[in-house]
């Protein structure tokens, strides 16, 4: 059925982006063909989101060229990337629940009548038409809050196609869905294929990479690995041109001597989240805890500190059953977390910098009641000063210091209530290198002090470079737990991805 | 930090501006004795003012605190007329309690049930007022039922400052150290300033709203004893719209309806200077229309005041820039 061209619809020929400090694109080739669906393979970290971003004007190259039919264009803005027929479908869009489908598909083009105003009639039939053409019984008049997730995604991908698309960019599409809203996905990629759209297929999931590419391209650190079609290469093949690198960076892991069990978690379970989470952490140990995003890895570490409880399950401290009910009762049992996004979790920023040192520790500096400011300062002197904070002073707000000291003020909190275990949710992401090898210096003395670490990492090589032991996530429960010589990147892929192991956990 | 110090003297320059515009034109105003009474006409704005900011500082907002000074007053001064023998000690207490319930109530439903506070308080608000009616079957009780102890309290001059005023210096004293000193007063900013990084610190949003909410209705409660007992007249409409100028003095002291930001300082500046411009101008015989564009005026220059503080602070990006600063 498929319309075979040799030549590629859109192509992007020695694309170089860089960002201060970092090359994330290093002279990347991608072919798109009409009427087949070519699926990005990479990493986190590997720069499919880059490519998508200057596929749609969002970010400018600093080199090479973006070829559409043949010829060189330039996509200066997102505008002007609809105009040259490109289209992206993002894991989230914003849609708008007080508005009508037709007014959702179309909003910022909605077609004009007499005087300029939006002709209504026109827009509904022509969403009709849209919504017709990719299967989806949906009833253009009806508000969007009236609609399921599944009909939402459908919305969304009609307001794709709403812009006379030939090149449909599909971002994770299938993150957010159910297996029954993924199979009609399929459909309508199907049915795109057959209108002669080229398709940029991203996902992390193997089995559908499979199922419904026709080529693929994998991409790594940055740079062009491979491309072919995708009958002509094996799964284990595929992984092998994801990871296989050298380990180019040094990670400063110390050997720490791994004393007795200080948590042991047996059971842990959430209706909707997570199944059947048994593991122990030791003292002085690091575990990392890989995942594709989405396998309940954050969830987990919340349902630890007391954010949200398990359904089901026993945490242990020391060997003594320990109900965590609250983050309150986890900085009591000596358990601290520090999330993922620290902007919006971690510090307050309107607040002194001591102060936000020594919020979750203000028992410790009262006394009957009242705050001591002489121990309050010192202590938060003692933290700042240990993790290397520049400021000036610590009375000034954290909102005038830097993202990277900003971080400092919150692990300076956490490691100032004296914790056991640290969890640290994606520690080094969005930071450039020079602070990610600071990070994992200082999760390295940490853990030789005696400090258990949690590290949940979607970073192949920082997983394998810091931790003792890997706990890697699947779909919300745990797929294996590897140490020693099975610490492979391969082995990670396969658990992580579920390939070849079928469920069976290891 | 030294932003907002910046402004708390900008305004006590206004509130001394506005002073000495007044002297011109009436020169014993700035005599001690005359500033005394304006502190003490001022007085029940600045302790209901102080219960306000807590709250706003926890992002609510408490817009029944007039209604329960009404319904806190007529409580106790049905009270004084059933036993007009009551010790002071005691209808103050009951004062206290009753406005604290009241908060209470207030902060429950934001709590438990997790209804918008500006709604919650809005439907109290008129709650309150309505059971003033219910209890007093819409009759007013004046000086001559109340007993002259009741009435006296609040007047009773203690060297040169009437009680009232003492009480208003009294709590600004007590807030100033609840503030900056206790785990509360912290955990108060903290909430405001960011609820989900306050939540992974082990705070209870909710919990710590609730208390913003029974500062708020103790400090209303005490605030309705000393009103009724002042003016020596209960009746439903008692101090109809006050929560309005609260609400008006936190905005003008700096109090940042978003959140997490202001101080008891800056509270006690805001009250004083709607104090003045609405006890103050009258007496030198500006029209009642100034008064309103003064304090309207001084709303807008306040809340662009804090707009233009929170855009300062965005992200030093330039190096040079970082140096010079």
């Amino acid at each position: 059925m498929n319309i075979q061209t040799d030549a590629p619809v859109l192509a992007l020929d020695g694309i170089i982006k860089t960002f201060p400090g970092v090359r994330a694109l290093d002279q990347v080739n991608l072919s798109l063909y009409a009427g087949e669906v070519t699926s990005l393979v990479g990493e986190n970290g590997a720069g499919k989101s880059t490519v998508v971003k200057i596929l749609t004007g969002i970010y400018q190259p600093d080199g090479g060229s973006i070829l559409l039919d043949g010829k060189p264009v330039v996509f200066a803005t997102s505008q002007d990337a609809a105009r040259g027929g490109v289209t992206a479908i993002h894991q989230e869009t914003v849609l708008f629940d007080e508005l009508s489908v037709a007014e959702n598909i179309f909003i910022g083009h909605a077609p004009r009548g007499m005087f300029g105003l939006i002709d209504h009639a026109e827009m509904r039939r022509k969403a009709g038409e849209i919504l017709g053409g990719i299967g989806a019984a949906i009833d253009p008049g009806v508000k969007l809050k009236d609609l399921g997730i599944a009909s939402r995604h459908l919305v969304a991908i009609a307001r794709a196609l709403s812009v006379e698309a030939r090149v449909v960019i599909m971002d994770e599409p299938t993150a957010a869905l159910s297996q029954k809203e993924i199979e009609e996905l399929y459909a309508l990629v199907a049915t795109l294929k057959e209108q002669g759209k080229a398709i940029l297929f991203i996902s992390h999931k193997f089995d559908e990479i499979f199922r419904i590419s026709d080529r693929y391209t994998v991409f790594r650190d940055g740079q062009f690995v491979g491309a072919g079609r995708i009958d002509e290469i094996s799964e284990g093949e595929l992984v092998q041109m994801m990871v296989g690198r050298a380990v180019d960076q040094i990670f400063p892991k110390r050997a720490a001597v791994i004393g007795e069990e200080v948590l042991k978690v047996v059971g842990y379970s959430h209706p909707t989240e997570f199944e059947d989470i048994s593991f122990t952490l030791r003292r002085g140990e690091i575990l990392g805890f890989y995942g594709l995003v989405g396998a309940g890895r954050s969830e987990l570490m919340q349902s630890l500190i007391g954010i949200t409880r398990p359904a089901k399950g026993v945490s242990r401290i020391e060997g003594k059953i320990t109900v965590i009910r609250s983050p309150a009762d986890a900085i009591d049992a000596g358990i601290v977390y520090v999330p993922e996004d620290r902007g919006r979790q971690g510090a307050i920023i309107d607040m002194p910098i001591f102060q936000n040192v020594t919020l979750p520790s203000l028992s410790r500096t009262s006394r009957r009641g009242f705050i001591r400011l002489a121990e309050e300062f010192a202590l938060a002197r003692e933290y700042t000063e240990r993790l290397d904070l520049r400021a000036a002073s610590l009375d000034t707000p954290v909102g005038s210091l830097s993202g990277g000291n900003q971080q400092k003020v919150v692990i300076a909190k956490w490691l100032a209530t004296k914790p056991r275990v640290i969890i640290l949710d994606e520690p080094t992401k969005g930071i450039d290198i020079g602070s990610k090898a600071a990070v994992h210096d200082f999760m390295s003395e940490l853990a030789s002090q005696g400090l258990s670490v949690i590290m949940v990492s979607s970073e192949i090589p920082e997983i394998l470079g810091m931790s003792d032991r890997v706990i890697v996530m699947r779909e919300g429960r745990i797929a294996a737990e590897l140490e020693g010589a099975d610490m492979t990147p391969e082995t990670l892929v396969r658990h992580a991805a579920g390939i070849g192991v079928s469920g069976a956990a290891a | 930090m030294s932003a907002l110090k910046s402004r708390d003297t900008l305004l006590f320059g206004a509130i001394l501006l506005l002073l000495a515009l007044i002297s011109t034109r009436f020169p014993g105003f700035a005599a001690p004795s005359n500033l005394a009474s304006v502190l003490t006409d001022t007085s029940p704005l600045i302790v209901l003012a102080l219960g306000q900011m807590v709250v706003i500082l926890t992002r609510c907002i408490d817009l029944s605190v007039a209604a329960n000074l009404a319904l806190t007053g007529m409580v106790c001064a049905m009270l004084n007329v059933a036993m007009p023998d009551l010790p002071m000690p005691v209808v103050i207490l009951v004062a206290l309690v009753c406005g604290a319930c009241l908060g209470a109530v207030n902060g429950l439903l934001v709590w438990k049930l997790d209804i918008p506070p500006i709604v919650v308080t809005l439907g109290t608000m008129t709650i309150f007022r309505g059971i003033i009616f219910l209890l007093s079957d819409g009759q007013w009780i004046n000086a001559h039922e109340m007993s002259p102890a009741f009435t006296g309290l609040p007047r009773t001059v203690i060297l040169g400052l009437p009680i009232l005023g003492w009480i208003a210096l009294l709590m600004v004293a007590v807030m100033a150290v609840v503030m900056s000193r206790t785990p509360l007063g912290r955990a108060f900013y903290a909430v405001g300033g960011n609820p989900r990084a306050a939540v992974y610190t082990g705070l209870d949003v909710g919990r710590t709203q609730f208390l913003a909410f029974v500062i708020s209705g103790t400090l209303a409660g005490l605030t309705g004893y000393l009103w009724i007992a002042r003016y020596a007249v209960a009746y439903v409409d008692i101090a109809g719209g006050f929560e309005l100028d609260v609400v008006a003095a936190c905005v003008i002291g700096g109090i940042s309806i978003a959140g997490g930001v202001g101080t008891v300082v800056g509270t006690l500046l805001g009250a004083l200077f709607l104090g003045v411009v609405k006890n103050a101008l009258p007496v030198v015989d500006i029209s009642p229309f100034w008064q309103l564009a003064i304090s309207g005026a001084a709303i807008i220059i306040a809340v662009t005041l804090n707009a233009r503080a929170g855009r300062a602070k965005g992200r030093v990006i330039l190096k040079s820039a970082e140096v010079t600063r």
